[in-house]
């Protein structure tokens, strides 16, 4: 099975894997900060922010793919001047890739997170206060380690989300092989190609493993958190 | 200021409670003060008790009012005054006992500071819990785990909201004697909430009855439980007085010890500690009974001299006499029927017929 996959095909994998993780690790802390806010804090446009932050959940991938080039393009709103002052690029760029698959994620890591912040007793907190501890020191000694199997659980389905992002990676920057190509939109690219199954199928087995991978990662990982924390 | 100079000279005001707090249709208007030792706050299940902890320790916010312990100010609303939480210096020990499930029970313990840690350690009888996580503890367990904790912090006022209303009978028997060692020991004011009227006789010294979000009676805990008054509010069953009284000797043969107080002494099965000792007795008013004479020929021991100081008709058949034995208050419940037949009158002399329950050692000057 191996032997099937060419060059090209090894570069869209290991580009994969670097889309997937940084568009994860860059993601986590912001879908911390939201996910914090939304399970704990009351403001005017609580609603409006959950469903901003829900919307590529819903929306058709292409859409967010166009309102991505739209947004980030080189002309963009937001683009445009990342480039000029910065000359930071998302355009046809791996970093583009990881931004849409970011975007994709995202829903997917805040909702896991925020389930995780419901479900720590607001009651501890209240004790770590009247221990004496800071609102910094009861977030890093109390409330983040037991939301961490929350935040593990939402970053290894956000890495998934973002291995098999397609619609708007595609729409956003394309399928450039070695740039922009990743697992999904190769094997898209490698249908269109009579013979090419082989590579085809060396990929999708590729892609069953990784996912598998994820998930098996996360259960145990979430089980040694359960055990640690005393709820087995 | 006048109220620093005049607290330091007494010593007397260690909690000044002045609160007001609207929570939907149920309104919280408690002012009350009290000494050192263990003040209980007791009253029926949504009469405000925890609305009053929780705003002592800064976890809830009054509409209006002062809260201050020691003489320093947490909360005034006038001056604009309100402590967070983790400035207030106040241990906490919640019902739940709140201990963090993803630490050791020494890092529980060591969260707060480590003052005093050998000690309460030691006192509290944790030694052998040090290295376990909160999930391997029983509930009687946790909750010293918890009161070590708040203790290790070095508090100025230790809040214990129900802390034994989750734990059985045998779980409370095994954590009631470190809150009374605590309570002789340590010289740190306790507000204990509590609706178990044994718990608070054994332990308090200053009781403050709640009801619908007011304070209906405080004062020393003898004094309230043996107010005719305070029967509706604590309850038929509950209502009784408390007394100290000292070990004067032992009957070993008939297991029985002699206690004596002001108004007399008492014979009560049992052993209550060595001769000198002070024990706490809590005389419930049902089980006072009344005579005109001196009876003779009576199965039981104890018959005191006393005297009619007060006489409640309840809206029941119950009647609620309070008396004078010595220096100490007594209260009795007869029926109507058996008031109207004696003539019972205020200042009145005659005779009561007393079973006691001891309630815990005292020690002395607490």
């Amino acid at each position: 099975m191996i032997e099937s996959l060419g060059p090209q095909e090894w570069t869209a994998i290991m580009l994969s894997l670097r889309v997937a993780l940084v568009a994860t690790l860059a993601a986590l802390p912001v879908a911390i900060w939201v996910a914090y806010i939304l399970a704990r804090k009351t403001f005017p446009g609580r609603q409006f922010l959950n469903g901003l932050v829900h919307l590529p959940l819903v929306l058709p991938p292409v859409v967010t793919g166009y309102l991505l080039l739209v947004l980030f393009g080189q002309q963009g709103a937001i683009g445009g001047p990342l480039y000029d002052i910065f000359g930071i690029s998302f355009a046809f760029r791996w970093t583009g890739a990881a931004l849409a698959a970011a975007i994709m994620a995202f829903p997917l890591m805040v909702r896991a997170i925020r389930l995780g912040f419901e479900a720590v007793d607001p009651g501890l907190e209240d004790a770590a206060a009247t221990l004496g501890a800071s609102r910094w020191r009861v977030m890093f000694t109390v409330t983040l380690p037991l939301v961490l199997p929350g935040i593990l659980a939402g970053g290894i389905l956000g890495f998934a989300k973002a291995l098999g992002e397609f619609g708007a990676t595609i729409t956003f920057v394309a399928a450039i092989p070695g740039q922009t190509q990743t697992i999904p939109t190769a094997i898209y690219g490698l249908l269109q190609v009579p013979g090419e199954e082989p590579a085809v199928l060396g990929l999708v087995v590729v892609s069953v493993v990784l996912a598998m991978g994820a998930l098996l990662v996360s259960e145990w990982l979430a089980r040694r958190m359960a055990r640690k924390v005393g709820r087995v | 200021m006048a109220g620093t100079a005049d607290g330091a000279q007494s010593g007397a005001r260690m909690i000044e409670v002045d609160i007001r707090k609207r929570l939907g249709a149920f309104h919280l208007q408690a002012q009350f003060e009290a000494p050192a030792g263990v003040t209980a706050i007791f009253g029926p299940s949504g009469s405000g008790k925890t609305s009053i902890v929780n705003a002592v320790a800064g976890l809830s916010h009054p509409d209006s009012g002062r809260v201050a312990v020691n003489d320093v100010v947490l909360f005034d609303s006038d001056a604009g005054i309100n402590l967070p939480p983790q400035k207030r210096r106040i241990g906490y020990v919640f019902q739940d006992a709140r201990l963090f499930p993803h630490m050791t029970v020494l890092r529980n313990l060591r969260y707060g500071g480590q003052h005093d840690e050998a000690q309460v350690i030691d006192v509290l009888g944790l030694s052998d819990l040090l290295d376990r996580t909160p999930a391997g503890l029983s509930g009687g367990e946790r909750q010293r785990v918890a009161l070590g904790r708040a203790l290790m912090c070095h508090p100025q006022l230790l809040l214990m909201d129900e802390p034994l209303a989750a734990l059985d009978t045998a779980r409370k028997a095994e954590i009631l004697p470190y809150i009374e060692r605590l309570r002789d020991t340590v010289r740190i004011p306790i507000l204990y909430v509590s609706h178990d009227i044994s718990e608070i006789a054994r332990l308090a010294t200053t009781l403050v009855v709640l009801d619908n979000g007011k304070v209906v009676v405080n004062g020393p805990v003898g004094q309230v439980l043996s107010h005719p008054d305070a029967v509706p509010l604590v309850g038929v069953r509950a209502a009784g007085a408390v007394i100290t009284t000292r070990v004067v000797g032992r009957l070993l043969d008939d297991g029985l010890t002699e206690l004596a107080f002001s108004g007399g002494r008492l014979l009560l099965p049992g052993n209550f500690g060595v001769v000198g000792q002070n024990v706490r007795l809590r005389i419930p008013a049902q089980d006072v009974i009344l005579a005109l004479e001196a009876p003779e020929g009576l199965s039981a021991l104890n018959v005191l001299p006393v005297e009619i100081t007060q006489i409640n008709q309840g809206r029941g058949p119950g009647v609620a006499i309070g008396l004078k034995a010595g220096n100490d208050h007594l209260l009795a419940r007869v029926t109507r029927r058996s008031a109207l037949r004696m003539e019972l009158s205020v200042g009145q002399k005659l005779f009561a017929i007393i079973k006691a329950t001891a309630v815990g050692p005292e020690d002395i000057g607490s």
